[in-house]
């Protein structure tokens, strides 16, 4: 509009504000000033000998990066979905389970408890992924083909997904006794650092690298944002829509192999229960609009652990368990409601007024 | 304030981030009277507008309105509406899915109840006052684009305005509604509702409006009587400089000859998409310029749409460079050499949050393929050299391409088919909404790109800029091509006899 005359804008308030990683450091910095208010010793970090004997860190904040993992390779590709299709898919917890249950399958054999591997672990997981992408494969269908909103479609193995949990392994839980299988959950004999958040890091790495040498990043926000103009363009937003969802059914059947690797075996009603609420509060927190279009990937994985942190520090205060997702609800009211725009660019305003205040004091 | 005047702005200021959209504007609204508010895109028009009905708070300055003692408080469309200030907007803000009566009422009802015979009663009195022909009862879709216009403005005048704002009413009329609309104007004249007229066709203003101002980069230029400003100095005032005759850019070293053509760089046969079109032929060779021409709603759009892929192709056969070739989405298109510039920026150009940058970029990307991205330091490289080039008015590279004004948002779609550097362009209504030097810009590019030896089709509602530049035109008429007209016959008065079917 009208003459461009750039002002100089520098390290200003409002450049601070209207960058999108501020909210989730700002709730990141929040939480672990309150922490060191209340209770400088949350930060002990420890080097301990595990029950097995391997030196390992330990403390608070590993506890976070470790707890935090499955979040973080989920929101990867929730975050995708939602640029994507302005939608989010909330099956993923009952896919964890589906996945979780054809590790377990494939490892076990079909026996109830196992000394030994029936077939190597790569195998498993290899299963596990296709039969996942499989899964978001069938929820990209509904959504990109179908056109059905992506939170009602993927409502349909939110409520299966446990029951076929369950079917895979005829309603057994299966045991896997063999050391080695509970090294993706917790920690690889000798290495200190927990195992989670190395394989959820290797996942960051890898959507960096994706987003580096692909074009997905353009094309998911170009959809996401204007469906039209992007099929003018070339673009097959069908095909993106779907990939979006396939991607997913990656992160989720990592996700899954964590968790059946943690415990050894696996519940179908209660694994990864509440996960996709989180994951999606993740993307959110990440001030990525849930509407879909633009998106910031780093925002969403550090939303992640935001919410780790929350919940890490809930439960540091011996907040019961039963009564965690209403404080939880406490905060994230406050959090998306800072993040909003409409409030985001009142700051701005109020930012840019107290400037002009100082201006004239001075 | 003056005794007669409904409305006065005073030093109006407003600024967005990089930009000043209005520096100290004044604007004066008589009683009964129709202003045009003119400018090019980026003048600050919409701003205004957008001021004085609450959309974006001013930065600075006042409004007072008559009946009111001290300035007027508008904070949102609401306050704008309470105080008698109407808007009809260009797209149609109504509910179609509603009769023309709820339109008509919808949020104005009080309590829960709703008395339908008394509302139907009450609408079909103001419908048949203002002489609309609609009934209360008929569901508003069913309804045309120009009486469902008629209708928002019904709905304002009900509501007692004392302004009414018609920003951009004529742009999806034919020539047939815009006359229904303005008589309907000149009748609310009579009452004394003060007009706001915010166009970018000048005959329009020359045929209803009593006075004009001028903006110019978010600046007053000045208001006129309607007499004392003939055309030609209308259009320096909005350009600020004295306008290089624009019926000259027709320079003859451009011009197209026939000879020249080696080859159909492109050729059609039999061509028929599901939008509706009868099949048609058609052909472009290297280095022409060609246009689809014909009333709205003519099939015009729907034929472009064909050759790209855009709509699905049901029928016909494709030879590119005389090679047989299959396209049935854009993406084949595109890889042949063809770029599309389509009729609807806002729904079908644009991607609104991307930056400028990435818009320009990606009708190449997509051609790139999906596993060798532009890098960063090569897509800027691009972008400022475009933006450069068409001289796009943008804060810089990285702003969303939706704050720009609508001319320059063409431009950077514009800039992203360039940039593809197509022997095929098609150009569909590129100067719609657009202010009159851009438009100049445009039909001049396009005798360039056309000597360089790319191939352009160019479609305008306004069919002087489609004779200057064309030289050859396809005539459409009900979905159907009736006509081709070249050489001596481009004239207004052959296209309009052959689009009317006066010849047989």
């Amino acid at each position: 509009m009208g003459k461009t005359k750039t002002e100089k804008s520098g390290f200003s308030f409002s450049a601070i504000l209207r960058n999108q990683l501020f909210i989730p450091i700002a709730a990141l910095l929040l939480l672990a000033l309150f922490n060191l208010i209340m209770d400088p010793s949350f930060y002990a970090i420890r080097l301990g000998e595990n029950a097995d004997g391997f030196k390992v860190l330990s403390g608070n904040l590993i506890s976070i990066l470790d707890m935090g993992s499955e979040l973080a390779i989920l929101a990867i590709g929730m975050t995708l979905v939602t640029a994507a299709t302005g939608g989010q898919d909330i099956s993923v917890g009952a896919t964890i389970a589906i996945a979780g249950s054809v590790i377990l399958r494939v490892v076990c054999g079909g026996e109830q408890s196992v000394t030994e591997y029936k077939a190597p672990i790569i195998v498993a997981l290899i299963i596990a992924i296709v039969v996942s992408m499989i899964f978001g494969a069938f929820n990209g269908m509904l959504v990109a083909i179908f056109n059905i909103q992506p939170m009602v479609a993927t409502l349909i193995l939110f409520t299966a997904g446990r029951s076929i949990a369950a079917w895979i392994n005829n309603n057994t839980l299966p045991v896997v006794n063999v050391k080695s299988f509970g090294v993706f959950g917790n920690y690889i004999p000798g290495f200190p650092i927990p195992t989670p958040f190395i394989i959820a890091m290797i996942c960051v790495l890898l959507i960096f690298l994706v987003l580096r040498f692909t074009t997905i990043g353009l094309y998911t926000q170009a959809v996401g944002i204007n469906e039209n103009s992007s099929r003018l363009n070339g673009i097959n937003p069908i095909f993106i829509k779907f990939l979006t969802f396939v991607i997913l059914g990656i992160c989720v059947a990592v996700a899954a192999l964590i968790k059946v690797s943690r415990i050894s075996t696996i519940n179908y009603s209660v694994v990864a229960k509440d996960i996709e609420m989180d994951a999606i509060l993740a993307v959110a927190l990440g001030g990525n609009a849930l509407s879909g279009g633009k998106f910031n990937m780093t925002a969403s994985i550090i939303g992640a652990y935001v919410i780790q942190f929350l919940t890490t520090t809930l439960y540091k205060f011996k907040v019961q368990s039963d009564a965690l997702p209403a404080y939880k609800a406490v905060v994230v009211i406050l959090l998306v409601v800072l993040s909003a725009p409409v409030v985001r660019e009142k700051l701005t305003q109020l930012g840019a007024k107290m400037k002009a205040n100082k201006k004239e004091v001075s | 304030m003056k005794d007669n005047s409904v409305l006065e702005m005073k030093n109006i200021s407003k600024s967005f981030p990089g930009v000043r959209a209005l520096q100290n504007v004044d604007f004066r609204l008589c009683e009964g009277e129709i202003h045009a508010l003119m400018g090019e895109n980026g003048a600050g028009k919409s701003t205004l507008i957008k001021v004085l009905t609450g959309v974006y708070e001013k930065d600075g300055g006042e409004i007072f309105l008559k009946g009111l003692d001290k300035a007027a408080v508008i904070r949102s469309p609401q306050d704008a509406q309470n105080l008698g200030i109407s808007t009809v907007y260009q797209e149609i803000t109504l509910c179609p899915n509603l009769s023309v009566a709820e339109n008509m009422y919808i949020g104005r009802t009080k309590g829960a109840g709703t008395n339908w015979k008394k509302m139907n009663a009450g609408a079909d009195k103001i419908l048949k006052s203002l002489d609309i022909p609609a009934k209360a009862t008929q569901q508003l879709s069913s309804c045309s684009i120009a009486i469902q216009q008629m209708v928002a403005i019904a709905r304002a005048v009900d509501m007692e305005c004392k302004v009414l704002i018609l920003d951009e009413p004529t742009s999806s009329l034919d020539e047939h509604e815009v006359e229904k609309l303005f008589k309907l104007m000149r009748d609310l004249k009579k009452k004394g509702v003060g007009i706001i007229f915010v166009t970018h066709f000048l005959d329009q203003v020359y045929e209803v409006c009593d006075k004009i101002t001028v903006l110019r980069d978010g600046q007053l230029v000045g208001e006129y009587v309607i007499e004392d400003l003939p055309r030609v100095k209308l259009v320096a005032k909005m350009l600020g400089k004295e306008l290089d005759d624009m019926t000259e850019i027709r320079d003859d070293s451009l011009v197209y000859k026939e000879k020249d053509a080696s080859e159909h760089i492109f050729e059609a046969q039999g061509l028929q998409s599901n939008a509706g079109i009868k099949p048609f032929d058609f052909y472009i060779n290297k280095g022409e310029v060609n246009g689809f021409t014909g009333l709205l709603g003519s099939g015009r759009s729907e034929c472009v749409r064909a050759i790209f892929g855009a709509d699905r192709v049901i029928h016909g056969s494709v030879k590119i460079k005389g090679k047989d070739v299959k396209i049935s989405k854009p993406i084949d298109a595109m890889k042949h050499g063809i770029a599309y510039l389509p009729e609807d920026r806002k729904v079908d150009g644009i991607i609104g949050d991307l930056s400028v940058r990435e818009n320009i970029i990606l009708a190449l990307q997509v051609l790139k393929g999906f596993f060798r991205p532009i890098s960063k330091a090569e897509s800027y490289k691009f972008a400022d050299e475009y933006i450069k080039l068409l001289e796009i008015k943008t804060a810089s590279a990285d702003t969303p391409i939706k704050s720009l004004s609508g001319g320059n948002q063409q431009k950077c779609i514009l800039a992203r088919w360039l940039l593809m550097n197509p022997e095929y362009l098609i150009l569909d209504e590129p100067t719609r909404g657009i202010d009159v030097g851009t438009k100049v810009e445009i039909q001049k590019l396009v005798l360039k790109l056309a000597s360089g030896g790319m191939s352009v089709t160019f479609i305008s509602s306004e069919t002087d800029e489609m004779l200057r530049t064309c030289s050859r035109l396809v005539v459409m008429r009900d979905r159907k091509v009736v006509g081709e007209l070249t050489g001596s016959d481009l004239t207004q008065n052959k296209i309009m006899s052959t689009i009317a079917g006066g010849d047989n």
